[in-house]
């Protein structure tokens, strides 16, 4: 068989490129890596990693950076929109893609898709004008508690709402890619609708589940300008849903103009971001090993 | 027809939106005989046999008239107990679907569904079932490893398996060999035949051989119409209608 050289060599080419484009991919995380390590590098020449990571006394002008409210407050907010949403995206994933008819779920898609898109400072500004309101007049007041309303519980429902799109996405499609053979054989033997959906679907479901968690997590994690416009921003640990915090994030963006002046404080807003890729990382590589290790059916 | 029916197919019409699929279907389905529903793909046989069921269900935008009865009870009405009603149809699909658990799990399912058992009980159940389509010495000692890793042609049998362990009547089989090996085809055929005995057994292929092999009666579509059902014997040595004749001598394939 005889392929003219021309032909071969736009083969190589093309490999290569696909080599190349892969290589950058895999380079990106790494470069970001040691980016951010390199610029925080001079914050550790005065203080330990268990100084910066467990103290909570901020005073910058002081040198004193301690993590811990921002860690805490990242944490509240990211792990409280992640249980009001995750429950919902799953029984919604079940409904559209098990009982819903066609056109439901369509005109339901859509509407994910749509929320997806909205930019997330128009969340926040929703979130100041309902959500704040709703937690000062009529949440707290439940619970005897007096607050403005900006607070970690504003801050956590907005990201819940901000995510739903994204989890549900990542769910229904794996509702969808599962063979309706299987609902069949559940059936077939006897299985209510739900029985089949409880132990069957949902278990042929449950590595796709936790990645979509995953991916949920990580999007909350890191979501900066919603959270910061409803939580508050007091730099303290939150001890109640509704004191107020400040997630990691937002102390970057509030301080983002203080980055050229002081050596020390650009060093330390490369820490936070540091801090926030190595817990999505390690969240994410946790889950990974959880997915591998339900996959085998 | 000389023997007792278990399902009739009344008058049973079905639309998928505005598209007519079977036409005024009437059969009446022989007891504890193997009978096969025939016909060019496309025709019907499948949502024929999924509609004894009801797996229809799941399909949106769906149309019946008319009824399949299974004994006295109704298939298709508010008041049916669908659940319990498929309780009494095993299903065998083109393709295994093991269910995402281990071996054993996937036959003590239904056990599990259909009644409270002891341990012991339910251990002497899985064997009962596994060693009825002969993969008990196959899997006995990796019971718990997921139903995944068997070779289709086992999983097909566990999916047998798993159907017997109901207790059904009847055994609803879609082209149950379609996606086997000749091996494997050959094991799923020959517990059909001995399986005949004692349920009964109504299977859609569209291979002329394998009908002619193991079938007691022959249902044959084409277009989403009965043309004709007879004993195997009669309906391959003496067809009667036109279509069927052509169909026999290859005409649709």
């Amino acid at each position: 068989m005889n392929i003219s050289s021309n032909r071969r060599t736009r083969d190589k080419i093309i490999t290569c490129l696909t080599y190349a484009a892969m290589f950058v991919v895999l380079l990106l995380p790494f470069a970001l890596f040691i980016g951010l390590a390199f610029k925080s590098e001079l914050l550790f020449r005065d203080h330990s990693l268990g100084q910066l990571l467990f103290s909570s006394s901020w005073r910058p002008s002081a040198g004193e950076f301690g993590f811990k409210p921002f860690i805490v407050g990242s944490l509240y907010v990211t792990l409280l929109a992640m249980i009001i949403s995750a429950p919902i995206c799953l029984l919604s994933a079940i409904h559209i893609t098990q009982y819903a008819p066609a056109r439901v779920s369509k005109v339901v898609t859509t509407a994910i898709d749509i929320l997806a898109g909205i930019p997330s400072v128009v969340y926040g500004v929703w979130g100041m004008m309902f959500v704040v309101p709703i937690v000062s007049r009529y949440a707290a007041p439940l619970f005897g508690v007096q607050t403005t309303g900006f607070s970690i519980l504003s801050g956590g429902v907005v990201l819940s709402i901000m995510v739903v799109p994204f989890i549900l996405n990542i769910l229904i499609e794996i509702y969808r890619t599962i063979p309706k053979e299987l609902t069949e054989a559940a059936l077939s033997l006897g299985a209510t609708r739900w029985e089949a959906v409880r132990s069957i679907l949902n278990r042929k479901a449950l590595p796709g589940i936790l990645a979509a968690v995953g991916f949920g997590f990580a999007r909350a994690f890191g979501e900066t300008m919603a959270v910061l416009m409803v939580v508050g921003n007091a730099i303290r640990i939150p001890e109640s849903l509704f004191d107020q915090g400040y997630p990691l994030p937002a102390l970057i963006a509030n301080s983002y103009s203080e980055l050229a002046s002081v050596p020390e404080v650009e060093s330390a807003l490369m820490f936070a971001a540091l801090i926030l890729f190595v817990v999505v990382l390690l969240f994410n590589a946790t889950l990974r090993w959880f997915i591998i290790k339900t996959e085998k059916y | 027809m000389e023997n007792q029916s278990i399902i009739k197919v009344d008058h049973l019409d079905l639309y998928a939106g505005k598209t007519h699929i079977l036409k005024d279907i009437n059969i009446e389905i022989p007891k504890n005989k193997l009978t096969v529903i025939l016909g060019p793909s496309g025709c019907g046989k499948t949502t024929l046999l999924k509609c004894m069921n009801r797996l229809t269900d799941l399909t949106p935008d769906i149309k019946v008239t008319g009824n399949i009865f299974i004994g006295k009870q109704p298939v298709f009405g508010a008041k049916t107990d669908i659940v319990a009603l498929r309780r009494k149809m095993g299903l065998l699909s083109q393709r295994p679907f093991p269910l995402p658990m281990n071996i054993y799990n996937n036959i003590a399912y239904g056990l599990k569904l259909r009644g409270k058992y002891s341990r012991t009980e339910l251990n002497d159940l899985v064997e009962h079932y596994l060693r009825q389509v002969n993969l008990w010495e196959e899997v006995k000692d990796r019971l718990r490893s997921p139903a995944v890793r068997l070779s289709i042609g086992q999983q097909q049998r566990l999916c047998l398996a798993r159907g017997l362990a109901v207790n059904p009547e009847i055994i609803l089989a879609d082209e149950p060999t379609s996606a086997l090996d000749p091996v494997s085809s050959e094991a799923i055929e020959k517990q059909f035949a001995a399986l005949a005995k004692d349920y009964t057994l109504v299977m859609v292929t569209h291979v002329l051989r394998q009908a002619r092999r193991i079938a007691d009666y022959v249902v044959f579509m084409y277009l989403g119409e009965v043309i004709e059902m007879r004993p195997a014997r009669e309906f391959f040595e003496d067809p009667r209608e036109e279509q069927t004749k052509k169909y026999l001598a290859g005409a649709f394939n």
